[in-house]
């Protein structure tokens, strides 16, 4: 318990001082933004043991929907957000409803490639601006009050949001829900067998996580200020994926972690390596399957396991 | 115990951050952020760098006292990458210039950051014609083509050698549409009809039904309106299926290298718009040939703008001893532009670069007489013809 | 001149005979996964890496050695499901007692690293590989003209389908494969050496990938992006016959092919997603695929 509140504290320390130590602000909200994306997919991936293979449909879709309203219908900035995650919930019922009927495998497929359809529809639909993508996205303020322009305001908002979904994480998995979800993917035939709804319940797992993905993404289109395909595409969905998994599925920090790496990774070897950087992160995804399962957070966990408490 | 682990990393990701280098104020920086890797690699990619690289060196490698650096990164067509890197250099490595972009999704976002950060963007390779349009920017420049000057080149000139019925093949996004109405335009204005166009999604490999619309429609005229695989695909398709007996090839974006890799066999006949051709006079052929020694491969149109624009650049900044990007901005939308690529050159208050276009066509096996000699000039057009001296009216600068 | 859909006769028909064209290829690409998956219960999320290389493997073959079309079609699949093997034999084999999520993970991973290698060497724009000088001309059909070329790629895809279905669901070795999957230890207790028995079925998965990439290298510029764009429609295309189906596989392939040749005509734009939908509406009207086994 000690050790996890000190951990904590050393963060939250490091994350409220970073615009001042030097760090790049619009660097940081992006980390921010990915590590988000990372914890609602792990929702599924780590407490639910649901691959989905086109998370990025909701992240992009919700940030398509932000971008444009702010830049072609001059909504509000929280009202813009607010609407994408909703687009991004109804999004994850609608797939959802299709792939929880399957498990496993079979799961994964669907959602691929209903999240390539997604794709396709943002490739041809008109407002999302096709393969130029949504440009000049302006932050707006916080219903009018805080302007969100400069980068360290923007930042501390983005820390808020991202810290108040790292929280209602970790509720959802410590409640009654979160149990239920547990003994699903425990056991799931033993769950039906207890009279459980199991497929609501996953599909409840599923659009909650898409929803927060989804918050995610909204968030990244007005950090950065654009949206483009590569938000929808599958190589945004396998990101995520390699993120939670190096990081370490099934603990709270490890999606962070993960996004932290990965992100990182791209931003200083497209410097160096260029092209090589997939072959790099495929190698990194070999690695993680064969030795490294439980990623960064969960090896640490694995080996401090008496007591300590999960983070 | 799990502190060290996780607060480790964390704050060996913030040293790397803050491990970057200062601004270097004694020396000149030139980015030049590109595809590196991706589908526009071979028409620019380290070709353009050392395009670049070379104009410097021409240049004497230092201006106004200070040394010339290039910096170099692969935008792997992520405007996300294109845009951060541009404002890490503007912020923390002191950019006076940055050139490059090829694609146009990742051009309009530099060209955003350019007009915040203020430090000139020289965009070459993409094709939006909205860069000079409703995305213009003050600092934004222009150069080698655009959709509006593709379309007025190769339908423009075969229409008036009687290719009268067009059928088009369009690659389904931005830049497809816009090269297919920019020629439609021309073709309708000089008495010409469009039989029928068919969108086909971008990256697809297989033509074949496309193709067989086109014949069945009877159309003189095959408009590819597409570029890269997707233009490679849909000829070799349409030589396959003896397309290319009955109907005349257009390409509305082909570069030397693609008319490389798919060989004057299948290519024959093709007409095709550029802004620069390697052998058009003795100094395109001597740029050429310093380029093929280090590239192995004849230069393409951008590469030549890439040395161009360098060149262009560092004359304004030693002109106006200056790298005050308003000041510099300023004298190159006055300068003339006399050299390798062209002779009577001129930025336009919009940020295009008006300069003579030619419409070529590829020579026939039994015409090339030596490696890489592919085009014949059909027809000069001037840098009015071609894209107009008027300013794009969508951009808010033209206003002046 | 009769009209269906406001399309006339002919291009309907000439459609629909490059639909075949199209569905032949599709059904040999998802032979090979449903091969893998069927035999293995291995998502093979690399075998449009596989086909790209088989397609290389016969550019460079080509270019470099001078080894000709025919050549080719039977030394690249050998080659490339050698390599198919050694993947096996050093990652997959490892993971076999775990959740099958991790096999397609690992898979994921060496498509990037392929792909990714690839990209490297020979840059992303693609490279010209001729047709063979004995297949090249037409036949004039009357409505259309149709390459010799294709009508060679549907013969070869249909002949190695049916070999393929006919090795593993008539012959004696068929017969052992399709125990060993339904129960390993048992068969290895007749002496059946399965480990080896699943190496190679992998690696002849994986040479039927590059077989198909052998076959398209003169239709369609080989380059590194080829197979990644292409695996999510086959898979797709696997997940419509039903998953652990060799029929359900080639049926499907042939039917979509088909439907995605008039898509085409009818409505271009949506060709690329036809597939998907297709997908979305079967699995929502019978889960387990059109002719799958669960």
């Amino acid at each position: 318990m000690r050790a996890q509140i000190a951990v904590y504290a050393v963060l939250a320390i490091l994350a409220l001082a970073a615009p001042f130590l030097g760090l790049y602000p619009v660097f940081l909200m992006k980390l921010l933004c990915f590590a988000m994306f990372a914890c609602a997919f792990n929702l599924l991936l780590g407490y639910t043991k649901m691959l989905s293979f086109g998370h990025a449909a909701y992240f992009g879709s919700s940030a398509y929907v932000t971008g444009w309203l702010v830049t072609a219908r001059g909504w509000g900035t929280i009202e813009a957000i607010l609407a994408g995650v909703a687009l991004a919930t109804l999004l994850g019922l609608v797939i959802g409803a299709i792939a929880v009927r399957r498990q496993g495998i079979y799961f994964a497929m669907i959602t691929l490639a209903l999240s390539q359809l997604v794709f396709f529809i943002c490739l041809q639909a008109q407002f999302t601006g096709g393969e130029n993508g949504l440009q000049g996205i302006s932050r707006g303020s916080i219903f009018g009050i805080i302007a969100l322009g400069h980068d360290r305001t923007m930042y501390y908002f983005v820390l808020a949001v991202f810290v108040a979904v790292y929280l209602l994480i970790r509720r959802i998995v410590h409640s009654p829900f979160g149990q239920v979800l547990k003994a699903i993917r425990a056991n799931e035939p033993r769950a039906i067998s207890l009279g459980y709804k199991v497929d609501r319940y996953k599909l409840l797992a599923f659009v909650l996580s898409a929803s927060l993905a989804g918050l995610a993404g909204s968030l990244k289109a007005l950090v950065l200020g654009f949206v483009t395909l590569s938000d929808v595409s599958q190589g945004t969905s396998g990101e995520v994926i390699l993120m939670t998994l190096l990081g370490g599925s099934g603990t709270f920090l490890g999606p962070v972690v993960g996004a932290n790496v990965v992100v990182a990774l791209q931003e200083y070897l497209s410097d160096v390596v260029g092209a090589w950087v997939s072959v790099i992160i495929g190698a990194i995804f070999v690695i993680c399957v064969m030795t490294f399962r439980r990623g960064f957070v969960g090896e640490i966990q694995g080996r401090f396991a008496r007591g300590a408490g999960k983070l | 115990m799990l502190k060290p682990g996780t607060t480790t990393l964390f704050a060996l990701l913030s040293l790397c951050a803050c491990a970057r280098a200062a601004a270097a104020t004694d020396q000149i920086v030139i980015g030049d952020i590109d595809d590196l890797s991706g589908v526009y690699a071979d028409v620019i990619g380290q070709g353009g760098i050392e395009a670049v690289n070379m104009a410097i060196a021409d240049f004497g490698g230092t201006v106004l006292g200070k040394k010339i650096v290039l910096l170099s990164v692969d935008h792997q067509n992520k405007p996300d990458i294109g845009a951060s890197k541009f404002r890490e250099w503007a912020d923390q490595n002191g950019l006076n210039m940055l050139i490059g972009g090829s694609n146009t999704g990742v051009s309009i976002a530099m060209s955003k950051v350019a007009a915040v950060k203020k430090v000139p963007f020289i965009a070459i390779g993409a094709a939006g014609a909205s860069l000079t349009g409703a995305d213009c920017t003050a600092y934004t420049v222009h150069y080698s083509y655009d959709t509006t000057a593709l379309g007025n080149g190769t339908a423009g000139a075969i229409v008036k050698q009687g290719g009268k019925s067009w059928f088009f093949i369009t690659a389904d996004y931005a830049f497809g549409t816009q090269l297919q109405e920019a020629a439609a335009r021309v073709v309708l204005a000089n008495g010409g009809k469009v039989l029928g166009a068919v969108r086909a999604p971008l990256g697809t490999t297989d033509y074949s039904s496309f193709l067989l619309q086109a014949q069945a429609s009877g159309a003189q005229v095959l408009g590819l309106a597409n570029a890269g695989t997707d233009f490679s695909n849909s000829l070799k398709g349409a030589n396959e299926f003896g397309l290319t007996k009955t109907m005349t090839p257009a390409a509305l974006l082909a570069f030397i290298s693609d008319i490389h890799s798919l060989t004057l066999q299948t290519a024959h006949g093709l007409y095709l718009t550029t802004a620069w051709y390697w052998d058009l006079n003795d100094e395109t052929r001597a740029f050429a040939k310093r380029y093929f020694a280090k590239m192995h491969k004849e230069p393409s149109m951008n590469q030549a703008a890439y040395y161009s624009a360098t060149m262009q650049y560092l004359s304004a900044v030693k002109a106006v001893r200056s790298t005050d990007a308003d000041l510099v901005m300023a004298h190159l939308k006055q300068a003339k532009i006399n050299d390798m690529f062209t002779k009577n050159g001129y930025v336009r208050a919009d940020g295009w670069m008006v300069h003579t276009m030619y419409v070529m066509q590829v020579k026939t096996p039994a015409e090339s007489k030596y490696p890489w000699d592919y085009y014949k000039v059909i027809k000069v057009m001037s840098g009015e013809e071609a894209d107009g001296p008027q300013s794009d009216p969508a951009c808010t600068l033209a206003k002046k | 001149m009769t009209t269906v859909f406001g399309v006339p006769l002919p291009a309907i028909l000439g459609q629909l005979m490059l639909g075949l064209v199209n569905g032949s290829f599709y059904a040999l690409l998802s032979l090979g996964l449903a091969v893998i998956f069927g035999l293995m219960g291995v998502v093979n999320f690399a075998h449009g890496a596989f086909y790209m290389l088989g397609a290389f493997a016969a550019y460079v073959a080509l270019q470099f050695l001078g080894v000709n079309y025919w050549c080719a079609l039977i030394l690249a699949p050998l080659a490339v499901g050698l390599l198919g093997i050694v993947v096996e034999r050093l990652f997959l084999r490892h993971l076999y007692q775990l959740d099958p999520l991790y096999g397609l993970l690992l898979t994921f991973g060496i498509a990037l690293i392929i792909e990714g290698i690839m990209r490297g060497l020979f840059g992303a724009s693609g490279k010209s590989y001729p047709v063979p000088p004995l297949l090249q001309g037409g036949f004039n059909l009357g409505f259309m003209v149709l390459p010799i070329y294709r009508a060679w790629v549907v013969l070869a895809s249909l002949a190695v389908c049916g070999i393929t279905w006919f090795l593993i669901e008539r012959t004696r070795l068929g017969a052992t494969l399709r125990a060993a999957t339904e129960n390993a230890r048992l068969v290895q207790a007749f002496g059946i050496n399965v480990p080896l028995l699943v190496m190679s079925t992998y690696g002849a998965g994986v040479a039927l990938a590059a077989l198909a990439g052998v076959l398209a290298a003169p239709v369609v510029q080989v380059s590194p992006l080829m197979g990644s764009s292409l695996v999510i429609v086959v898979f797709a295309v696997v997940v419509i016959g039903g998953m652990g189906s060799i029929l359900g596989a080639v049926v499907s392939g042939l039917v979509l092919g088909l439907i995605e040749g008039l898509t085409k005509v009818v409505y271009p734009e949506a060709s690329n997603i036809v597939v998907f939908v297709i997908m979305a509406v079967v699995l929502i009207w019978r889960p387990t695929g059109l002719f799958g086994k669960e």
